[in-house]
């Protein structure tokens, strides 16, 4: 049976790569004693799959993983039995069942939303609401926003703007924006201490990937701040799939109930 | 939110910041308020090596038992943070609370190999801990060093306040009791260092004075106060079923070097062979039980989720309860999906079945360990493995589908001829002429021989603690003599020869037979910047070369002495229960080329039955052949 594991990833969390965080759900799914799904051959792996790699530093209250398991039990009793064998700083927030046909997550991947937020103890002009709303409009005005993207071997423009869904300054106005609750009923992983400064919905997956530290970047220089990474946490809010009526939260797409 | 001790921006700049965050699953949480003793233990390398010791989960394990106590960790920082730490003078911490290392009650570091010396002055000064025990004032940790090199402490004896010689199971509980006691006395540093080299298996270095023949030679080792014994006894656990050993061991989030469970199923070596330090050191043998064995193995696989588990000793072909095990851990554990790995086993009809049961055949390669090239010289080491068995082994292994073999030898050894050195070539041909003897429609291809050489480098408290060290020179003519013989061989193409750094194997051998003049040394060359020596791209010969000038101390005269049979070491003073008569016979059986049979044969003598357990409380057994082993 395929299911979906919802996860957040916070605080010291952050400075754990991708493969480790592979490594580690392995590990976890062993100690909790779920029966999980093994590949054929001499090393035979868990067949497991992430949704998308989040950069190091980067905290999320939506990671997603794909397993497959030979056994089942109620959504709450698996979420339960795997935060049992968990640290405090990655822990399951849903757990779906899905359908046989389901897709990959990571190929059905459209879009995630993030919010940018300042650190504790770090100053930035954006922290001015007024200011940050004016050019956020003003950003998003724009017919084209070209950065140069540099690969190993080249430099070349490229134009992002198609790839930056929504932005707003407040998760308030955000969810405006997008109509849509993403925080109702939900304590933000995100470190109390940082002080939101911009919300984005960027687009995400195979066809464009848009990365959040390239828009905050670009969004610094066109409303004429310094722009320093050190400052911001950027905290990734939700992923979505698309289906025919926009986009649905990766926890709902070909999801099934048991 | 656990606080950490490095901001976001540093750890963001740093390779690796998971080495720094702690937090692992099964790390010890305890409230700092509740615990009267924080015993800091170090291993000085990069964190994956460091956390892939298994003494330290031992101890981490065994001290976190008492709710007195609350053992944290800490490990080298690798140079992009050691410079970072420097530069912004941020104190060196422990990864549990995040807090300084200079607040412990104790810092322990373990010494597992001679290059890291001057890692440990590195975590020292990071910490802010005066560098020369003698120095330190009331309040600074109480550094206590442990591990095979605290067999000869004396060349890095000034930074530390004591060695625990021995294994850690059995003194500390004893050490910590004495040290509540002596911390609500509200006495002075000198006087715990007073109770504690009462201790059996304690070493206090300030409490000797070495006194030097004009030559540079020991001629008094005197201890200058009436609490340190004239001899330090080695401590030894006897019950290794009912003793401590971890259940829940750390997790880490990176892959480190020893990313499995280890289960250690015995302690000790029969074998004697004459250029291993640890089969000397560790005796007698003492095997754990197989139920005991069983069910760590069960509890550790669930606590730490692990996807292997490897058998650890220094001879698994020598556990007398292997096929039993190793057959209840593939049933037990082959089906949900874990590897089973054994290193050290003796290639045999039964290696052979287990090892075409958790390996894949086309992947894995055999392993043997001749150490010589000829009969002659391994009889000269005393290392029990035949040709015939090496043949025969490797033959069984092609005939089931192996084309791999790595072999290992040792260049310089005591009483070495070039002929020893083309017997390495030699052998690796024949194995690859057995090879061939197979019908070519039943090969698998080609056959793949790595023969690997390292330097020997002589160890206190084994039969060659005598003898010289090779030089660079000579060690260089060796290898490409060697290198020279094997493209002389019909195989040639079949054999890949890898050979190590002459540079670093003779510091090694410096410190491994060095005394207390070389603290000096160590400490200049650290102050010139020497760190990670053991790591060949930091590894700074330069350095080192002037720091051995400027104190006026000779390699030649630590490496190249064939040392008189009455010498005095430095090491002396450590009774490890074999007894320094034996080490010389054995040295003179050595030369005389006479094999001496292991412990399960026939009783040497050697000193090691004073402890009372292990094999040598056993029946002996004649039939045991003497030339088991790998």
């Amino acid at each position: 049976m395929k299911a979906r594991i919802k996860f957040t990833k916070a605080g010291s969390m952050r400075f754990i790569g991708h493969l480790d965080v592979m490594r580690y759900f392995q590990k976890a799914m062993r100690r909790a004693e779920i029966n999980v799904s093994y590949s054929q051959g001499f090393s035979p792996h868990q067949l497991m799959s992430f949704t998308s790699p989040l950069g190091i530093g980067l905290s999320s209250d939506a990671e997603y993983l794909d397993i497959t398991l030979e056994e089942t039990d109620t959504p709450q009793v698996m979420a339960d039995r795997i935060n049992a064998v968990m640290n405090d700083e990655i822990r399951v927030k849903g757990f779906t069942y899905l359908k046989d046909s389901a897709k990959p997550s990571m190929a059905a991947l459209v879009a995630c939303d993030y919010i940018i937020a300042v650190k504790p103890g770090k100053s930035s002009p954006l922290e001015e609401a007024a200011f940050t709303k004016e050019k956020a409009c003003k950003f998003m005005l724009q017919d084209k926003i070209e950065v140069l993207k540099k690969t190993k071997k080249s430099e070349k423009l490229i134009d992002i703007k198609q790839g930056i869904y929504n932005m707003a300054c407040s998760l308030k106005d955000f969810e405006e924006m997008v109509s849509g609750k993403l925080t109702e009923n939900v304590e933000l992983c995100l470190d109390k201490e940082c002080k939101a400064v911009l919300c984005c919905r960027l687009a995400s997956g195979s066809v464009t990937n848009i990365k959040p530290g390239l828009v905050l970047e670009e969004f610094c220089r066109f409303a004429g701040v310094p722009y320093d990474e050190t400052v911001y946490q950027v905290h990734r809010l939700e992923m979505y799939a698309e289906t025919g009526g926009g986009f649905v939260p990766m926890m709902e797409y070909d999801a099934v109930q048991l | 939110m656990r606080k950490l001790a490095l901001s976001d921006e540093i750890l963001l700049s740093v390779e690796k910041p998971a080495r720094y965050i702690g937090g692992e699953i099964n790390m010890a949480v305890k409230n700092l308020a509740d615990v009267d003793i924080r015993f800091c233990m170090c291993f000085p390398d990069v964190y994956e090596i460091g956390m892939s010791h298994l003494g330290i989960q031992i101890i981490y394990d065994m001290l976190n038992l008492r709710d007195d106590i609350y053992c944290e960790r800490v490990y080298s920082p690798w140079t992009d943070l050691d410079k970072i730490l420097r530069d912004k003078n941020i104190p060196l911490f422990a990864l549990e609370s995040q807090q300084p290392v200079k607040d412990f009650d104790f810092l322990g570091i373990t010494l597992q190999y001679e290059m890291c010396y001057t890692n440990i002055l590195q975590v020292l000064d990071l910490s802010g801990i005066t560098l020369d025990a003698a120095d330190r004032k009331e309040g600074e940790p109480f550094v206590i060093g442990g591990g095979p090199c605290a067999y000869n402490p004396e060349p890095i004896a000034d930074f530390f306040d004591m060695f625990y010689i021995g294994e850690g199971e059995t003194v500390y509980y004893e050490l910590m009791d004495r040290y509540k006691e002596w911390k609500a006395s509200g006495k002075g540093r000198k006087e715990f260092l007073k109770i504690a080299a009462k201790l059996p298996g304690i070493y206090v270095p300030q409490f000797y004075q070495p006194v030097y023949n004009k030559d540079g030679t020991l001629a008094e080792f005197k201890p200058l106060v009436p609490e340190a014994p004239a001899k330090v006894v080695k401590q030894v656990e006897c019950s290794l079923s009912e003793t401590y050993y971890p259940e829940k061991p750390l997790v880490p989030y990176i892959k480190v070097t020893q990313d499995r469970v280890v289960l250690e199923i015995q302690r000790g070596c029969i074998r004697g062979c004459r250029f291993c330090q640890a089969g000397m050191l560790y005796r007698p043998i003492r095997p754990r039980s197989l139920s005991f064995l069983k069910q760590r193995a069960k509890e550790m696989l669930k606590s730490t989720g692990h996807e292997e588990i490897t058998l650890s000793s220094l001879s698994s072909s020598d556990y007398k309860d292997l096929k039993e095990l190793v057959y209840w851990l593939i049933d037990e554990f082959k089906d949900q999906g874990i590897n089973i790995s054994l290193p050290s086993l003796r290639i045999d009809e039964f290696a052979l079945d287990v090892m075409s049961k958790v390996q894949d055949v086309r992947k894995s390669s055999l392993t043997f360990a001749p150490e010589a090239g000829t009969q002659r010289l391994r009889n000269v080491i005393n290392k029990g493995l035949t040709e015939d068995d090496i043949l025969n082994g490797a033959m069984e292994a092609f005939k089931g589908g192996w084309n791999r073999v790595k072999l290992y030898f040792m260049l310089g050894l005591p009483g070495e001829t070039y002929n020893d050195i083309e017997g390495i070539a030699v052998l690796s041909d024949q194995i690859a002429r057995q090879y061939y003897t197979i019908p070519k429609e039943e090969r698998n291809g080609r056959v793949n021989i790595v023969t690997s050489t390292s330097i020997f480098v002589p160890k206190p408290f084994t039969p060659f603690q005598w003898s010289p060290m090779d030089t660079k020179e000579q060690a260089r003519q060796k290898r490409d003599f060697l290198l020279s013989k094997v493209r002389e061989q019909l195989n040639a193409k079949s054999i890949k020869y890898n050979c190590h750094d002459a540079d670093v194997s003779e510091l090694e051998g410096v410190f491994a037979r060095g005394d207390r003049k070389l603290c000096n040394v160590i400490r200049q060359a650290y102050e010139s910047g020497c760190i990670y020596d053991a790591w060949t791209e930091y590894f700074q010969p330069d350095k080192w070369e002037q720091a051995f000038k400027d104190n006026n101390a000779d390699m030649e005269f630590y490496l190249r002495r064939e040392r008189a049979e009455d010498e005095l070491f430095p090491w002396d003073f450590i009774d490890i229960g074999v007894t320094k008569k034996f080490l010389l016979d054995e040295y003179n059986n050595s030369q005389a080329e006479t094999v001496t049979p292991n412990c399960r044969r026939q009783c040497s003598g050697c000193g090691a039955a004073k402890f009372q357990c292990g094999v040598c409380v056993e029946n002996r057994d004649a039939t045991v052949p003497l030339d088991l082993g790998n």
